[in-house]
């Protein structure tokens, strides 16, 4: 079915030297193209390399598995997308030949020139507009088997999850003017900004500044190669090649994709630019007619740049359907190179162009007369898209210039953002250069605060004749295979609205996003409707105007990962570690059990760094206890601490903690570890907005403590070795009370009687730089009695003995304070408190859910945590939100958040499990299951 | 990304801030039912224009201050910081 010949090498071939051409020949590169090793020159494409030696087919379609070959021979060439190594999606046309890429096509399945998919074409008649929509809905038990078989036919390359990871950056620049577009009106804005004083960032799409510059005649060339001097002698000017700019957005926040860097795969820019200036340039559009996607057909900026820039011969015999200047640009190319011109069409004087015929690539052109032409090459040059991404992203909307047959800029640019170039008018170098340097003057001095008079020459567009579809149906969405005739269907269907259409039938959705495309499906919308292509409208640009890898956007991971000074200890004795919000910090150190068993009978130590701590000092702290706290705090003396609970305004409970008054007017509160952050904020918050009259200076001082629980019945005699000035007797330091002193020649150091685990403990925060001593002296000083290290499980098991709650844990975002189990806490005969109304009428309502500790039936089931507490009926009755084996009393013990009436010590409830089992559990009198009298807690 | 113009620190990237919503003022807690105290709580007018709202500095100056935004433009007019002043007009 399939054409099987294959053309001689030697017939498509490198040219000899061309004036403008990129690469050096001296330097040979060697490659692989599925597995056929090929050779090429530095500054080939893969693309010029392959087609210099003879291939034609990079691609298959990806509806219809058509072979593809150059239409654009640009980034956003369609047909030109394959995997290097270990990299789908490579763009060929544009990418630099490196030394031992191996190259593959993408799609062609078993192979490029034998594609069976291809037979889609022959029932092409079948998958037309909404082909999916349509076709693989129903049944759906075969949607597994559509995936399937879609996957197989789809194009998209492979993603080796081996693969390292690549190193991605970001940067942050704050350029005064930056220039979108390194063509000569570009390069002139920069230059113009940069005389004017600017700092300049000019960026530019492909690897080289110039534009079509590059591949023009020898006056081009030689104007280039001064502007490029100019550009690259200013030291105000930074140039970014192989980068564009992906998107603007609010006060010119421009990103920038900078790709292969050294050392760098890509890194996104993220630049601050005082004014932008647009120099977008123009991209050269399809034609619409039968065949219009055969290999040999290209775009006239196609065949200029492969012959000027790479020296690649495109083709051997040649049609040129010209309808402007760049059209006959390539026909005098291609004649000065050899490629026999057969015939230059052009439509101003009556030519048309009917259908390219070939199987498999170009074999003849038909055209208007009737006349059929033997060729292998067919450059068309039809018109131009204006790429108004960058100006619609600042507020603009393009407007239809008939007799200019695109569409351009609407008019309606914020102060900051200008335009220049192609994306504005045409017109000889002189006037684009004129334009430009004028634009980059005054994009200069309105980024400086300067008065803004400059005056910025006319630049028109240029009259071009309409020209969109032949008389015969072509493809107008090369990447997703979408043709004028399907479109022409789907107007019919009623989707006759451009962003229906667009949608319907997947046109300019596909890779290249409708830079190539979406000028055509609007036209053809617009004759299948019989309205104007004003009337039509054209659908939005959207960024990112290019690709951009996930690696570049996560770039460089700036969120900070915590340790305590203690880490180095946990590391070297076996710590599992677990990370706790931005914290790592050790879950157990091998047998949480045992750890637990240590702590209640001997001794061990916690690394609590972590916590939450704020140093508040004033007259007015109090003041501020009192508000952010449900309870009183008007009466702590001096060396007391007390425990708080603080709500939002809805009354739900938000953080919990200690906080000591360390002296008249200094106060040290600790907060949850999570909520460090939040509480910081919402002390501040009171302070500033609602209170600014109270004086309170509150400093975190997270990081400038290390914190150590030491807990156990011989916590007192461990920390009594090592602390003199203080004296641990219960009857001089009791429970809920603060000292400060002097820990292992530590002075300084804070220490409070409070007990999350139920046992005797202190708390001590010392100074960060100690933290590491302080407990290497605990774990050598404490020998004898036993003393070991215990991690957050264990803490976990100890405070779930002990009937403790954990903020979030044992309460979620609509757990208000006497839900919490709180009635104790909470005194609402304060004046006032963050919180009180909702708690005063949570009180007389009496309804919600309750905090109560539960005892699964079944002493060694622990039930799941999040499992549902149910009614007979299955209703859902409320949720078990801690559960653990409590190795202290060898039972399973849990909190849970029940419905009111169901929290009355003895009640049984039943609890169902993940696997849908019922088992039975008994509310408890205590939230406590172990010493709920706190006699350790007290001694 | 706007810019929010920080009363201290001069117009930085919206990244560095907290958004803590439109300015309201707190009911008298002794005084309110509660249909008023949620409206305080959960009612926003979300105008299409402009509007007052507060931001904290979190990457910063730890400044809470009032800026007015146009909620269609996000055109922002410069901050202002609370003060003694201006706290009875903020918090009733």
């Amino acid at each position: 079915m399939i054409s099987s010949r294959r053309r001689p090498t030697a017939m498509i071939s490198r040219l000899g030297r061309q004036e403008g051409e990129l690469i050096d020949r001296s330097r040979r590169l060697s490659f692989t193209f599925n597995g056929v090793e090929h050779r090429g020159f530095d500054g080939d494409t893969i693309v010029s390399a392959l087609m210099a030696e003879g291939e034609r087919i990079f691609s298959r379609s990806f509806k219809y598995h058509r072979p593809r070959s150059v239409l654009s021979a640009t980034f956003h060439d369609p047909g030109c997308i394959v995997q290097v190594g270990d990299e789908p999606n490579v763009r060929a046309a544009h990418r630099r030949l490196r030394d031992g890429m191996a190259v593959e096509a993408q799609t062609g399945w078993p192979s490029l020139r034998y594609d069976v998919g291809a037979a889609n074409q022959l029932v092409g008649r079948f998958i037309g507009a909404g082909f999916y929509y349509k076709t693989f809905i129903k049944p759906q038990r075969l949607w597994p088997t559509y995936e399937k078989v879609l996957q197989r036919f789809a194009a998209g390359g492979r993603v080796q999850a081996s693969s390292p990871h690549g190193t991605y950056d970001k940067r942050y620049a704050h350029p005064d003017v930056l220039v979108a577009g390194g063509g000569p009106a570009g390069m002139a804005a920069a230059l113009g900004a940069a005389d004017a004083g600017a700092n300049v960032i000019l960026v530019e799409e492909e690897y080289e500044l110039g534009g079509h510059l590059r591949f023009g005649g020898s006056e081009d060339l030689v104007a280039l190669r001064e502007l490029r001097d100019e550009v690259g002698a200013h030291a105000g000017i930074e140039v970014m090649t192989n980068s564009v700019v992906t998107g603007r957005y609010d006060d010119n926040w421009v990103a920038v994709l900078q790709r292969e860097l050294p050392q760098v795969a890509e890194r996104l820019v993220k630049a601050r630019a005082k004014t932008l200036v647009v120099a977008s340039g123009l991209i050269e559009r399809p034609y619409v007619f039968e065949g219009n996607d055969l290999p040999g057909v290209m775009l006239s900026t196609a065949a200029r740049r492969l012959v000027n820039l790479y020296a690649v011969k495109p083709g051997q015999q040649a049609v040129v359907f010209a309808a402007n200047e760049s059209g006959q640009a390539a026909a005098a190319d291609l004649d000065r190179v050899g490629v026999e011109v057969l015939k230059v069409v052009d439509p101003a004087s009556g030519g048309e162009l009917v259908r390219a015929l070939g199987r498999g690539q170009l074999e003849q052109v038909e055209l208007g007369d009737g006349s059929i032409v033997d060729c292998d090459l067919l450059v068309t040059a039809v018109g131009w898209t204006a790429p108004t991404l960058l100006v619609n992203m600042a507020g603009d909307r393009p407007r239809y210039d008939e007799r200019a047959a695109r569409f351009v800029p609407g008019g309606a640019l914020p102060d900051t953002v200008l335009a220049t170039g192609g994306i504005v008018g045409d017109g000889p170098l002189q006037a684009l250069v004129a334009h430009g340097r004028a634009t980059g003057t005054a994009a200069a001095h309105r980024a400086l605060g300067r008065a803004d008079s400059i005056d910025i020459p006319e630049l028109e567009p240029a009259p071009h004749p309409a020209l969109f579809r032949a008389r015969t149906h072509g493809i107008v969405d090369y990447s997703e295979d979408v043709y004028s005739k399907d479109l022409v269907a789907a107007a019919r269907e009623g989707y006759d609205s451009v962003e229906l259409l667009k949608r319907y039938t997947t046109a300019t959705m596909g890779p290249s996003q409708g830079k190539l495309e979406t000028i055509n499906t609007v036209a053809v919308l617009a004759e299948a409707t019989g309205r104007s292509i004003e009337e039509t409208g054209t659908t939005v640009w959207r960024p990112p105007y290019a690709p951009i890898s996930l690696g570049a956007l996560a770039g460089r991971i700036l969120e900070p990962v915590r340790y305590s000074p203690m880490q180095p200890w946990h590391d070297s004795h076996g710590a599992k570690p677990i990370v706790a919000g931005q914290w790592i910090r050790p879950e157990h150190y091998g047998d949480a059990a045992a750890e637990v068993r240590n702590v209640r009978e001997n001794v061990g130590i916690i690394d609590v760094s972590p916590l939450g701590k704020l140093d508040l000092r004033g007259p007015d702290v109090s003041k501020l206890l009192n508000f952010v706290y449900v309870n009183k705090w008007s009466k702590l003396d001096v060396g007391s601490v007390r425990y708080g609970v603080m709500c939002g305004e809805d009354g739900v409970v938000i953080d919990d903690g200690v906080t000591g008054r360390l002296a008249a007017d200094h106060y040290f509160m600790s907060t949850t570890s999570s909520g460090a952050q939040a509480v910081h904020e919402w002390v501040e918050n009171w302070l500033q907005t609602s209170f600014p009259s109270w004086q309170v200076h509150v400093t975190s001082m997270v990081s400038a403590y290390a914190s150590i629980n030491i807990a156990g019945p011989r916590s007192r005699e461990l920390l009594g070795r090592l602390v003199p000035d203080v004296d641990l007797s219960p009857e001089s330091f009791s429970y809920m009370q603060v000292r400060t002193g002097t820990i292992a020649g530590v002075p300084g150091c804070h220490m409070w009687r409070i007990g999350f685990t139920g046992e005797l403990s202190f708390e001590i925060h010392v100074p960060a730089g100690y933290g590491l001593y302080v407990w290497e002296r605990l774990m050598s000083d404490g020998k004898d009695l036993g003393v070991g290290p215990f991690g957050l499980e264990a803490q976990r098991v100890m405070r779930l003995e002990k009937g403790h709650f954990i903020v979030g844990q044992d309460t979620d975002g609509v757990t208000q304070a006497l839900s919490a189990g709180l009635d104790w806490l909470v005194k609402l005969d304060k004046e006032d408190f963050a919180g009180k109304p909702e708690l005063v009428w949570q009180h007389e309502r009496g309804d919600g859910m309750r905090l109560v500790g539960l005892q699964p039936s079944d002493t060694h089931l622990v039930p799941a945590e999040a499992s549902q507490i149910v009614s007979p009926s299955g209703a859902i009755e409320g949720r078990i939100t801690s559960s653990r084996f409590s190795p202290t009393i060898g039972r399973s013990i849990c909190l849970g958040l029940v419905s009111a009436r169901l929290a009355v010590a003895g009640t049984v409830v039943t609890v169902k499990l993940p696997d849908g089992r019922h088992v039975p559990a008994t509310v408890m009198e205590h939230h406590a299951h172990f010493d709920p009298e706190g006699s350790r807690l007290r001694g | 990304m706007i810019r929010i113009p920080c009363p201290n620190c001069g117009p930085r990237n919206s990244s560095e801030f907290s958004y803590f919503g439109e300015l309201g003022s707190r009911p008298a807690p002794d005084a309110v039912d509660p249909a008023h105290w949620r409206h305080y709580l959960y009612d926003k007018k979300n105008p299409a224009g402009w509007t007052t709202e507060k931001w904290y500095h979190a990457s910063g100056c730890r400044k809470f201050f009032a800026i007015e935004r146009n909620t269609l433009t996000n055109d922002v007019k410069s901050g202002r910081p609370f003060g003694v002043e201006s706290s009875s007009e903020e918090s009733s």
